[in-house]
C-alpha cells in the first residue's frame, strides 16, 4: 500500500518539478547553494508521507502537519533519525529519504483514518453503549448532554411551545 | 484508567463455573469462550438478551444493556 502511495507521490513530484521550471525560477536567484535549491525545484515544499507538504518550518514542527503525527511522535522521529532540527527547505534529499522511511513506520493519514472509522463502525455494529452514542450523534466520552454538547448535537433545534 | 495487563481480564466466577445465562455482573469482561452464547444481562430492572459475537470480546457485559430509559416527551393535551 505504501509503495503505491509513494509511486503516486513520486509521479506528482516529477510533474511539479517540470511545472515549476518556468514560473518559480524567476522568483529566486539561481546562485543558491545546492542544498537550498531544492526549495525552488519543487515549489518550496517537501513531500513526506505521500501527500503531506510541510513548509519552511523547522522539521519537528513541520512533521506535525502530517495527520497522525503530533509533537510527541515528531520528537520520536527526530531522535530516531538523528537529524538536525533545521528548516525543511534546508534538508538534503538524502536526509529527506531517511525522514520518509522513519515516518512510514507510523500509522498515518488514510490508514489511520480508515482504522478509526472501522473502529467506530464496529462499535455501531455490536450495539454497545459507545456505539449507540455514535449512532445518535451524542458525545461518547461521558460529557454532559443536558446543556452544551453542541459540537456533536449540531445547531439548536427550537421546540415549539416550550414556554409556559 | 486501563486495567493492568498482568491481572488479566476480570470475570465474575459464577460466569465461568455454571451454565447460568443470567448475568448480574455487568462489569465482567466478555471472554472468547462466550462467543455464540446468549446471556441475559441485568440492567437494574429487567434482563436484556444479548448474543455474543466475536467482535464483542473484550467489552463488558454492561455495555450491551443500557440502564437508562430513552427520553420521550409527553404530548400535551390541549383543553378546549
Amino acid at each position: 500500500m505504501f509503495s503505491l502511495v509513494a509511486n503516486a507521490s513520486a509521479a506528482v513530484h516529477a510533474k511539479r518539478t517540470q511545472f515549476s521550471g518556468a514560473s518559480v525560477k524567476t522568483q529566486r536567484p539561481a546562485a543558491m547553494p545546492v542544498a537550498q535549491r531544492r526549495g525552488d525545484l519543487c515549489v518550496r515544499a517537501a513531500r513526506v508521507a505521500g501527500v503531506e507538504i510541510p513548509n519552511n518550518k523547522r522539521t519537528e514542527t513541520a512533521l506535525t502537519y502530517v495527520y497522525g503525527i503530533g509533537p510527541t511522535s515528531a520528537k520520536a522521529i527526530m531522535t530516531a533519525t538523528k537529524l538536525e532540527n533545521k528548516r525543511v527547505r534546508e534538508l538534503s534529499e538524502e536526509e529527506l529519504t531517511v525522514l520518509r522511511e522513519e515516518v512510514e513506520k507510523y500509522q498515518i493519514e488514510g490508514e489511520l483514518r480508515r482504522f478509526i472509522t472501522m473502529n467506530i463502525k464496529r462499535l455501531k455494529e455490536i450495539q454497545c453503549h459507545r456505539g449507540k452514542l455514535h449512532i445518535r450523534n451524542l458525545p461518547v466520552r461521558g460529557q454532559r448532554t443536558k446543556t452544551n454538547a453542541r459540537t456533536r448535537k449540531g445547531k439548536v433545534k427550537t421546540v415549539a411551545g416550550k414556554k409556559k | 484508567m486501563t486495567r493492568s495487563l498482568f491481572k488479566g481480564p476480570f470475570v465474575d466466577g459464577t460466569l465461568l463455573s455454571s451454565k447460568k445465562k443470567f448475568v448480574w455482573s455487568r462489569q465482567s469482561s466478555i471472554l472468547p469462550q462466550f462467543v455464540n452464547k446468549t446471556f441475559m444481562v441485568h440492567n437494574g430492572k429487567s434482563f436484556v438478551e444479548i448474543t455474543i459475537q466475536e467482535s464483542m470480546i473484550g467489552h463488558k457485559f454492561g455495555e450491551f444493556a443500557l440502564t437508562r430509559k430513552k427520553l420521550i416527551h409527553k404530548k400535551k393535551d390541549k383543553k378546549k
